[in-house]
């Protein structure tokens, strides 16, 4: 089972990602912004990174940047969880280096298919 | 939602909510004072997050009312529209149609009413569209082959940004049968190979009868890191079917079938910092180890180690009085979320009044406990319109006083010994103590008004049904009164009192218990009972010679103190006590104040002082006058803890009969 990263300034939304994915057996480390994901992150191991945009002190995409530069990420799946729809905003995400993406709202269901699908 | 262990996040994300509505709401009103843009953004994030939780946590009506509102902020973000004040009008009664809608949920109502959908329509008119338009992409009806030809390039790059090329392929196989050729003619020599980098590329042929879009749905997180070509395999082109597939239910369909809500009562909860929790999870660890180390004494009782058993025992005492604190620390919340209401109220109330208010807020982050907290919001509000209405001049008054046209108005939050003081000043034209004689005359409270201190010309506001504003205004003439805030205080075992320094303003402070599961009290013996007096009450004790005491017809007896005839209660008497001392000389009277009045408590003498763990009375007996719970002391014994005010109450209706 993985070790994933779930980094969402949401407790409710951050609450339900690691409740479900726990519940699949993984284990998970929640983290509020970006900078506390990447104080997190430091540590290493992570198969997984699930991360929201919109966050307070670091946003997603920053975090995403920076987490690329460090060479134990390179190649780690990271995912923006993400509201919006329009195509910038996934772009922007990609540019940054995220694998791909997630769009709330989401279920438990959708969310462990698409880890699978990471994962394999 | 479906699933119960999943349902602890809906509540979550409806308090999330509601503190992101009090963001979305201070922001706006910073912002209406022309506050930087940065607001923007934090305005948009909290509206932002409440749209994505509630699609996600089934609540399709606040995800689609959200939407509205994060449309307009984001089109003030993108710099298309300047934020103006219809803007920040119709984004604050958004907050409050948000807030009213959580309400609902919580209640299990029906979510929309007609503010919201006026207020949605207002939103949406705003930005030049009739009604919101529903969400959603139109699908392009795909075309569909019984086998494609599938050209995969991926860029070189592709790897490190997480995608793995054989996990699309793997992906596709689960579609239909594949037939896979890697083109090789990319590839470096070995020497030169950077095993992160991708060279390969890949011809599929995936026999599967599937749509283009099934199989660009497993290459969308990486169309742009790759050269892709899907096209049907020319033989096996079939007929298109006769009309396009029914679009998938949009999601807010799918969030609304996933079952009603279950009704969520409203169960009264705390969030607690990680950190209040490890302490405490800390101490009872110390706990253990002491426990640990007392146990020892079972098995070997040896007078040699009588000093580790003291030493055991003192720190038993400390780890139980620090745990204690720490759990008492699980119910106090900052004073925040109380004063926060503030900057709206005086926003909206002080054009209406014809005043220029300027609020200052101290000590936000001083924490109280909850049910307090909870309670002290309409004192507050109460003396916040006061300070408004009564206490600050109008603009003109103001100037012609040879002050600033706009009144400043301060609420404080501290502690001080082992109590939260709340206060509550302005910089008005302070009491008027004529107009307050004179009206305490008109309604016979007092004979006249010589001889009485400021002081307590003051403390006649707080009598039942007074009131001195010339006119009475729609906002603080509505029947309450300041003795409905001292009343509410001293229910929450604290007390208001008032300054006031002729136009140069008031100041109200109210004290308050830091909380109401512990009191600090005296315990005064009487008979063979003990009670329990709040020390927060008590104004001093004192010993009485018999001369001291006057008694008045019909049986009360008064003595004086500071210069005021206080009445005596015997509690021996009012609580049936036997074996009392009855000669006012051998015992002690303790002179406190309750609902606004001051008595004497005739008891036996004083035991000591010390905090008592509140136990309910009603919960466990019933409700008796006079006396607000019970205690056990250390010696076992059930100690009945005094209701000053409800003494004073009783005292009050006796006298009356």
């Amino acid at each position: 089972m993985a070790k994933i990263l779930a980094v969402d300034d949401s407790a409710s939304m951050r609450g339900m990602v690691a409740y479900t994915l726990r519940g699949a057996g993984h284990e998970v480390t929640e983290a509020e912004n970006g900078q506390l994901a990447l104080d997190a992150a430091a540590a290493g191991g992570f198969d997984l990174v699930l991360a929201d945009v919109n966050m307070p002190v670091m946003d997603g995409i920053s975090m995403v940047r920076e987490l690329r530069t460090r060479p134990a990420y390179k190649g780690v799946p990271i995912l923006m969880l993400t509201t919006e729809s329009h195509t910038d905003k996934k772009m922007e995400g990609k540019a940054a280096g995220a694998t791909g993406w997630l769009v709330k709202p989401f279920d438990p269901d959708q969310l462990l298919a698409t880890v699978k699908r990471v994962l394999g | 939602m479906s699933n119960a262990g999943l349902a602890q996040f809906q509540q979550v994300f409806i308090e999330e909510s509601l503190e992101g509505l009090d963001t979305m709401e201070s922001s706006l009103l910073a912002l209406d004072e022309g506050g930087d843009g940065e607001l923007v953004h934090t305005i948009f994030r909290a509206a932002h997050s409440i749209k994505g939780g509630a699609a996600t946590f089934g609540f399709p009506e606040m995800a689609s009312f959200t939407h509205e509102a994060e449309s307009l902020l984001d089109e003030v973000r993108g710099g298309k529209r300047a934020i103006d004040k219809p803007i920040i009008e119709v984004l604050l009664r958004s907050v409050d149609c948000l807030r009213a809608m959580f309400d609902r949920a919580r209640a299990g109502a029906p979510l929309n009413d007609a503010t919201s959908d006026g207020v949605r329509g207002e939103l949406a008119a705003m930005m030049g569209r009739e009604a919101p338009a529903p969400a959603g992409p139109a699908r392009r009806a795909g075309d569909q082959a019984g086998a494609w030809m599938i050209q995969f390039r991926p860029h070189v790059g592709m790897l490190a940004g997480g995608n793995d090329p054989l996990r699309l392929i793997r992906e596709l196989a689960g579609l239909g049968e594949l037939a896979v050729e890697a083109d090789l003619s990319r590839l470096p020599e070995l020497g030169k190979l950077d095993p992160s980098e991708c060279h390969l590329g890949w011809t599929i042929e995936l026999k599967a009868p599937v749509k283009r879009e099934d199989i660009a749905a497993v290459f969308d997180w990486v169309e742009d890191e790759c050269d892709l070509v899907i096209e049907p395999r020319p033989s096996a082109v079939v007929a298109p079917a006769a009309a396009p597939a029914p679009a998938p239910a949009n999601i807010a369909e799918a969030a609304a079938a996933r079952g009603t809500r279950e009704a969520s009562a409203e169960s009264s909860s705390v969030r607690v910092a990680i950190d209040k929790i490890d302490s405490m999870i800390n101490l009872v660890g110390e706990l253990v180890i002491t426990q640990a180390m007392l146990d020892t004494f079972r098995e070997d009782f040896d007078p040699s180690r009588l000093p580790l058993l003291q030493q055991g025992l003192t720190q038993l005492a400390r780890h139980a009085r620090e745990l204690q604190e720490s759990v008492m620390g699980i119910r106090m919340l900052p004073i925040a979320s109380v004063f926060n209401r503030f900057p709206r109220l005086v926003r909206d109330l002080a054009p209406k009044l014809g005043k220029q208010v300027k609020l200052e807020l101290h000590g936000e982050q001083t924490e109280l406990d909850k049910t307090v907290l909870e309670k002290i919001g309409d004192p507050m509000v109460h003396l916040v319109r006061n300070a408004i209405d009564h206490g600050l001049e109008t603009p003109d008054k103001r100037r012609a006083a040879g002050k600033g046209e706009t009144g400043t108005l301060k609420l404080d939050a501290f502690h001080r010994g082992g109590n939260i003081v709340v206060q509550v000043s302005d910089d008005g034209a302070g009491l008027n103590r004529d107009a307050i004689v004179r009206k305490a005359v008109e309604r016979g409270l007092i004979k006249s008004g010589d001889g009485l201190s400021d002081e307590a010309v003051a403390d006649l506001i707080f009598q039942p049904g007074f009131s001195t504003a010339a006119v009475t205004t729609d906002l603080s003439g509505r029947g309450v009164g300041m003795d409905v805030v001292r009343r509410n205080v001293e229910d929450l075992g604290g007390t208001v009192t008032i300054r006031s320094k002729a136009g140069q303003g008031s100041t109200f402070t109210i004290t308050l218990p830091l909380t109401l599961a512990i009191i600090d009290g005296l315990t005064a013996a009487v008979g063979e009972e003990r009670y329990i007096v709040p020390l927060v009450s008590i104004i001093e004790s004192v010993q009485l010679k018999p001369e001291a005491l006057k008694t008045v017809a019909g049986g009360g007896e008064l003595f004086r103190f500071r210069g005021e005839y206080l009445p005596v209660l015997r509690l021996h008497e009012l609580f049936g006590c036997h074996g009392a001392t009855r000669a006012i000389e051998d015992g002690l009277v303790i002179v406190v104040e309750g609902d606004g009045s001051r008595v004497g408590l005739f008891v036996d003498g004083l035991v000591g002082q010390q905090q008592a763990v509140v136990k309910s009375l009603e919960a466990n007996y019933r409700r008796v006058q006079g006396v607000s719970g019970a205690t056990i002391l250390a010696d076992g014994s059930v100690a009945l803890i005094a209701d000053i005010a409800g003494l004073v109450r009783l005292h009050g209706r006796r006298k009356a009969a």
